[in-house]
């Protein structure tokens, strides 16, 4: 493949979609989302009624092509009638064969299909309240290509940034890019990816590998499925830069076996791209080969941790290891190694393309560029959204995501899966970085962020990740296969109201061990849900005690007796008792629970039973 | 080699960049405790035992397998990495079937000697216990998953020196174990008797198969002749359980304790190694002569025999034809000694005592022998008859069955038995009694040692293997005719018999794994070095039996060699 | 019944030969022909492990680690319906718990066991990334999304 040839591709295939670009088209398209959301919800079936009723009707020069997703998930099947950009989402086979009928044959825009019906004259994308504040970057492209059509993504400029990076710069100076545009691993760690690649180019092997992590595991994270559904040229493309820049001729990705939408769509892609001489042998005439290989995952969420993806790469068990040696010094197969996540590699071609300093100037402070976050839960729009760095949970939740359904109050939001935390309503202001985050007890995670409202309970949320932890931890070290087994068990202890405040210390003790005890990150990041939990709603997990105490025997102190001498709360096991020497104590009633321990030591018989 | 300065504990340390924080620590004179870590074998830092605070990270780590760096500022016992230390232990102890008491890892047990030593509280953390049936399928090996910490010792062991993987961590999280594939019990598995899994297991999750009852009935009934045959390497490794240092040679305690306990007689299986090197190496001089099954494999080892019969089918026949020493001299003793004596058959109970597991299962095919115990077994035996061991006066082995000559005393060391066989067969095909008994070239191989040796014109190309994973390199070398050799040693154990899956407990925090087999092979060869009588046709008391006995009668083929059936 | 039993058998021993003869002797292949196994015939049995033992000289408790760690395979026959109820995060917020529950009731199993006539099997499932349509249930890949317990009887019906 020659540059020219590339350029040829895309002039011819940019004529043919002509009507996705140009207003004054004469041809027509509709788009029908395709990815497993959609899909799910019957869009193949919409395509078949729109040829089906465009056949009927003899309608000349309209097209209808499957695309990429759109984002908003809640509101699928969503279509889009070009040239004039008319964005239908609820889509139904009924209301496809409307369109074809009031739309492409009348004119009309079927309203009752529009994303607010009470506002006719609001029919494009743009009008959408969804749309307004995000920007494109990982995901730009996605709704206006076919994932299965290789030119379609050559059309919207694809490939150049790899024959920009082969023929007019050196793998340092891609490194450099990379480096200056601060952009940072998206799988949730958040390590600077331009060092990681720098890193691995300095060691000196005959082999080295590149690969994505499309694990995915986290619970309420679709980003990356969607981004490989629906642009999976994108992924190629990078992988291939990365590959050229530290030195590396095999690239593999590692794709979660629950995917298979990606997985098929991703396979053809490879194919595609190797018969067009993208990827392969002597890519756009230089010495530069790189093959690409899918290995699917095999069910085991502790292989989105890097070594344990590595191993499972090798046909292993997934256990992590210990580092040193790091990936970059010694991977898959013993050989110098980049991993990075789907989103990461979603960056590298416009980064590429527009150059690093671009991309640093996005965002804020060191967290540069976009985020995609997958909202879902107790929340209007459920969907992909994706922000600069640096947006605020309450823009995410709110402004965009709509806000919570039926009338509820929020109350906290779930961010970074299992490893996360639960930050409630004070935080909402929170700029979504990196650093704001940490600072926070939080993580940004993959962007998986779970809305919950004033029905959810803090503690069961907090034992729903740790039964998700227990069943996915693999088992290797202790503090996470004995000690999270223990947290769960005293989690459930409290549930059934047969918990005590030591029970509660107990939680906090283990579970800051476990934190700092574990191999990998996945034990490291273990206890997150349960410690935010307990930071930011510990009374939820008090009120459980508090259900069995109710009926326990209380103490009060007499003020005419007590002399304020402090031996009363010293002995008090729950710290309930609180005054100034020489001056009378009292005891704090929600907190008592009764044990009597005041009453015994008082010398001034100062203390009652009532 | 670089060095490294670094700071542990408040001392200035200079270690080599090759040094983890461990054994930087240990130049230092200070031990970090460990649980799963096992020199060049387990290194996973899984059992998160031996973590230590490092300045500048915020979370503890594991000093067994981190390297060292320049500058590093390491705490090994602050509070905060002791209060680690105590609950990561606590944790294990809630998921733990504590019968100390009983059990048979009581004082030897790792998790034991920390739960104390770290302060751990009884009961402080508790929870669901795992609930695992035993598996007793095996005559060698006791498996008990409700005392396993999962540090992943024997399942390293069994694949990477060993060549093995029976047993393998099975399912995940909480739920894993280990077990053999398709949870079949271990008899049905390719397991080998080895017991190097029970050798390097921290706790009594893996021990051997107890015969002590079996040995104790035998003595109680007034009617039974009951003999004990010490192995070689038994009595460079039976002292240390009563305190005496690793490798101390003393075999007249052992034999008073023996006879203390009831044994009507104590024999060597020195003496029946005697009788093997005669018969192995008339065997060899005869292969060589017709060129016909060359290799000859060595026999003795029962774990090797399985190996061969599993793993290389066509090779069987290669293997020498010869009983082991256990075999031969339980054979002897049943048809020769017997009779002279007048002792009937059903009367008479041979024990052997073997620094090895495996042997176990090598009885269940052999009439000759009633029973094994390992060294460990005879060690408790003696406690439990209360004998003050090193107060013991030292006696004898009985004859006609208890002098050895120095070859076959040797057995127990890795190439002790081409040792042996050469002392006899240069003999033989030099027809000459040549002074040098001693071929060091076959001696300390750390694994494979492949030598050659001018004899009378034939260049003996010989290989001393230990360890199977080591066999297997060289089967693979030989099957694909990249090497040839006349004889072959193998024995199934790492360093030979004396660092035997049935042989006195060590604590690796201490020693080396393959450090043990040299000291008690020291034993072994120095004792050798002093002895008059080093070659085995020389052994008087033997050629008499084969004089007298074996030869008139034609028994010496009936009663010392064996088919091997697949 | 006995012949077709092991007519079964042998046929399913002729489809394992046939996979583990095409695959790579390379020990990193593991994992992948495994997972074409699993999705031939369901799931794998001792003569797989055995065949996979002797093609890529692993042994087989090495690679019945792998089959036990990992959620995709299975040691026992699968079910004609496998019934997955996703417990990803959206959807246990948005009542998957119920749903569960609801299929449990109507099939008379319990999560992880079968129907005595083979055709149905309960399974939890790790969170499937349709989180925009949850509650979601899989039925043998198919996703439906949506699924409030009062759907369960309906997808039921519909699979009868």
């Amino acid at each position: 493949m020659t540059l020219k040839e590339l350029e040829t591709l895309r002039e011819h295939r940019l004529k043919e979609i002509d009507a996705r670009f140009n207003k004054n088209s004469n041809k027509k398209e509709i788009m029908v989302c395709s990815s497993t959301g959609c899909k799910s919800n019957n869009s193949d079936e919409l395509i078949k009624v729109f040829k089906l009723e465009i056949e009927k009707n003899n309608l000349k020069n309209i097209s209808v092509e499957h695309t990429g997703c759109f984002g908003l998930c809640a509101l699928g099947p969503i279509v889009i009638v070009y040239p004039e950009g008319t964005f239908y989402c609820r889509v139904t086979p009924d209301g496809a064969k409307q369109i074809v009928n009031e739309h492409l044959v009348k004119g009309k825009v079927a309203t009752n299909f529009l994303y607010d019906t009470t506002k006719p004259e609001q029919t494009t994308k743009n009008d959408v309240e969804f749309y307004k504040k995000q920007m494109f970057i990982a995901r730009k492209g996605s709704e206006f290509i076919n994932p299965d059509n290789i030119l379609d993504y050559i059309a919207l400029f694809g490939y150049t940034a790899l024959y920009k990076a082969l023929t007019t710069l050196t793998p340092s100076q891609v490194i450099e890019e990379v480096k200056l545009s601060g952009l940072r691993g998206r799988g949730g760690a958040g390590f600077p990816t331009g060092t990681k690649w720098e890193l691995t180019a300095k060691e000196v092997a005959k082999q080295k590998y590149v690969v994505c992590n499309a694990d995915e595991g986290d619970p309420g994270a679709f980003m990356d499925r969607s981004i490989i559904e629906s642009d999976p040229h994108k992924i190629i493309e990078a992988m291939a830069i990365a590959g050229y820049a530290v030195g590396a001729t095999q690239g593999f990705v590692y794709l979660r076996a629950e995917y298979p939408l990606a997985g098929e769509r991703l396979e053809r892609a490879i194919v595609e791209a190797k018969k067009y001489g993208l990827i392969g042998k002597n890519i756009f005439g230089t010495n530069f080969c790189f093959d690409l290989k899918i290995k699917y995952g095999a069910g085991a969420f502790v292989c989105g941790e890097e070594t344990a993806l590595m191993h499972s790469l090798e046909g292993k068990r997934g256990e992590p290891r210990t580092r040193p040696p790091y990936p970059a010094q010694s991977g898959v197969f013993g050989c110098p190694t980049v991993l990075n996540n789907v989103e990461t590699y979603a960056n590298i071609p416009e980064i590429i393309n527009n150059g690093g300093l671009w991309y640093s100037k996005i965002g804020k402070g060191k967290s540069t560029g976009t985020k995609v976050f997958a909202l879902s839960g107790k929340v209007k729009h459920t969907g992909l959204i994706e922000l600069p760095m640096g947006s605020t949970l309450r823009e995410i939740i709110f402004d965009i995501g709509g806000g919570i359904p039926n009338g509820k109050k929020f109350k906290a939001v779930q961010i970074g899966g299992p490893s996360g935390a639960c930050l409630p309503e004070d935080k909402l202001d929170l700029p979504v970085t990196y650093d704001d985050l940490a600072e926070n007890g939080a993580m940004m995670g993959s962007g998986g962020l779970i809305v919950l409202d004033e029905d959810s309970s803090m503690v069961e949320v907090a034992k729903f990740f740790l039964e998700f932890i227990c069943d996915e931890s693999c088992g290797k070290c202790t503090p996470c296969r004995i000690g999270n087994r223990r947290l769960l068990e005293i989690l459930n202890k409290l549930l059934a109201g047969n918990g005590s405040m030591e029970d509660i210390d107990e939680l906090e003790t283990l579970s800051y061990f476990i934190k700092e005890n574990s191999l990998c990150g996945l034990g490291q990041s273990s206890p997150n849900p349960v410690l935010s939990t307990l930071k930011y709603f510990r009374n939820e997990y008090e009120a459980l005690i508090d259900k069995k105490h109710k009926l326990a025997d209380k103490y009060v102190i007499n003020k005419d007796k007590c002399i304020g001498c402090s031996a009363c709360s010293r002995a008090c096991p729950v710290k309930c008792i609180s005054g100034e020497i020489k001056k009378p104590f009292e005891i704090n009633q929600e907190k008592c629970i009764g044990c009597g321990n005041c009453q015994k030591i008082c010398k001034f018989n100062a203390i009652e039973k009532v | 080699m670089a060095k490294v300065n670094l700071i542990i504990d408040g001392v200035n340390v200079e270690a080599d960049s090759s040094d983890t924080i461990l054994s930087a620590a240990k130049k230092a004179g200070i031990i970090i405790p460990t649980l799963c870590y096992l020199k060049d074998i387990n290194c996973d830092g899984a059992c998160r035992v031996c973590v230590v605070e490092c300045k500048g990270k915020k979370n503890l780590i594991t000093a067994c397998n981190t390297p060292v760096s320049d500058g590093m500022e390491i705490e090994t016992c602050n509070p905060k990495v002791l209060e680690a230390r105590k609950t990561n232990i606590e944790l294990l102890l809630s998921n733990h079937n504590k019968n100390c008491l009983t059990c048979g890892k009581n004082l030897n047990c790792k998790l034991q000697q920390y739960s104390y030593e770290f302060g751990c509280e009884e009961g402080k953390i508790n929870g669901v216990k795992n609930n695992y049936e035993l598996d007793l399928s095996s005559p060698c090996i006791v498996r008990d998953n409700n005392k396993c910490i999962l540090c992943g010792r024997c399942v390293q062991v069994c694949k990477n020196i060993q060549a093995t993987s029976a047993i393998q961590k099975q399912k995940r999280g909480f739920n894993t174990m280990i077990d053999c594939a398709f949870d079949k019990p271990i008899n049905e598995s390719n397991c080998v008797g080895c017991g190097q899994c029970v050798l390097v297991c921290p706790t009594g999750a893996l021990l051997e198969k107890s015969n002590i009852k079996k040995v104790m009935e035998f003595l109680s009934n007034p009617k039974n002749v009951v003999i004990a045959q010490v192995a070689p390497s038994v009595r460079v490794a039976i002292n240390e359980e009563f305190g005496y240092p690793i490798g101390t040679f003393n075999e007249g305690k052992l034999v008073t304790a023996l006879k203390r306990i009831g044994f009507n007689k104590v024999f060597d299986v020195n003496v029946g190694a005697d009788f093997t090197v005669i018969e192995e190496s008339e065997e060899l001089i005869e292969r060589i002569k017709t060129n016909t099954l060359i290799p000859q494999f060595s026999s003795c080892c029962p774990a090797w025999v399985k190996y061969v019969k599993l793993h290389y089918p066509n090779y069987v026949k290669n293997l020498s034809t010869c009983k082991s020493p256990n075999e031969m001299l339980g054979a002897v003793i049943k048809n020769y000694y017997a009779k002279q004596n007048n002792i009937p058959l059903e009367n008479i109970k041979v024990v052997a005592i073997m620094p090895c597991t495996a042997k176990k299962m090598e009885i269940e095919d052999d009439e000759d022998v009633d029973a094994v115990l390992t060294t460990r077994e005879l060690a408790t035996f003696i406690k439990y008859k209360n004998l003050s061991f090193t107060h013991l006066l030292e006696t004898q082995f009985d004859n006609p069955l208890g002098h050895y000559s120095g070859a076959g005393l040797i057995f127990g060391a890795t190439g002790g038995v081409t040792e042996a066989v050469l002392r006899t067969a240069v003999d033989k095909l030099t027809n000459k009694d040549n002074s040098n008994v001693d071929f060091k070239i076959v001696r300390q191989g750390d694994g494979i040692k492949e030598t050659e040796l001018n004899v009378d014109g034939i260049t003996l190309k010989l290989c001393v293997v230990s360890g199977l994973k080591n066999a297997q390199t060289v089967m693979e070398q030989i099957a694909s005719g990249k090497k040839h050799f006349h004889f072959v040693e193998v024995m199934a154990c790492p360093g030979g018999c004396v660092n035997g899956g049935g042989q006195p407990f060590v604590d690796y925090t201490k020693y080396d794994y393959y450090q043990i087999a040299k000291m008690r092979a020291k034993g072994l060869y120095e004792f050798d070095a002093k002895l008059t009588d080093r070659k085995s046709h020389k052994n008087t008391f033997v050629t008499e039996i084969y004089d007298k006995f074996l030869l008139p009668n034609k028994l010496n083929h009936k009663l010392l060699h064996h088919e091997h059936k697949i | 019944m006995k012949g077709k039993i092991d007519e079964n058998k042998l046929s399913e021993q002729n489809e394992i030969d046939q996979i583990v003869e095409k695959i790579n002797s390379d020990p990193s292949e593991l994992i992948h022909c495994l997972q074409i196994i699993q999705s031939k015939l369901g799931y794998i049995s001792e003569y797989a492990v055995k065949a996979i033992s002797k093609k890529l000289k692993i042994s087989e408790s090495d690679i019945f680690s792998v089959v036990t760690f990992y959620s995709q395979f299975s040691l026992k026959p699968k079910a004609k319906y496998e019934i997955q109820v996703c417990l990803g995060t959206a959807c246990y917020v948005l009542g998957a718990n119920k749903t569960l529950q609801k299929f449990e009731e109507k099939l008379g199993i319990k999560v992880g066991e079968q129907t005595a006539d083979h055709k149905f099997e309960l399974s939890k499932s790790r969170c499937l990334g349709c989180c925009g349509l949850a509650p979601v249930v899989s039925v043998n890949g198919k996703i439906y999304g949506k699924t409030t317990e009062d759907k369960v009887e309906e997808i039921l019906k519909e699979l009868v």
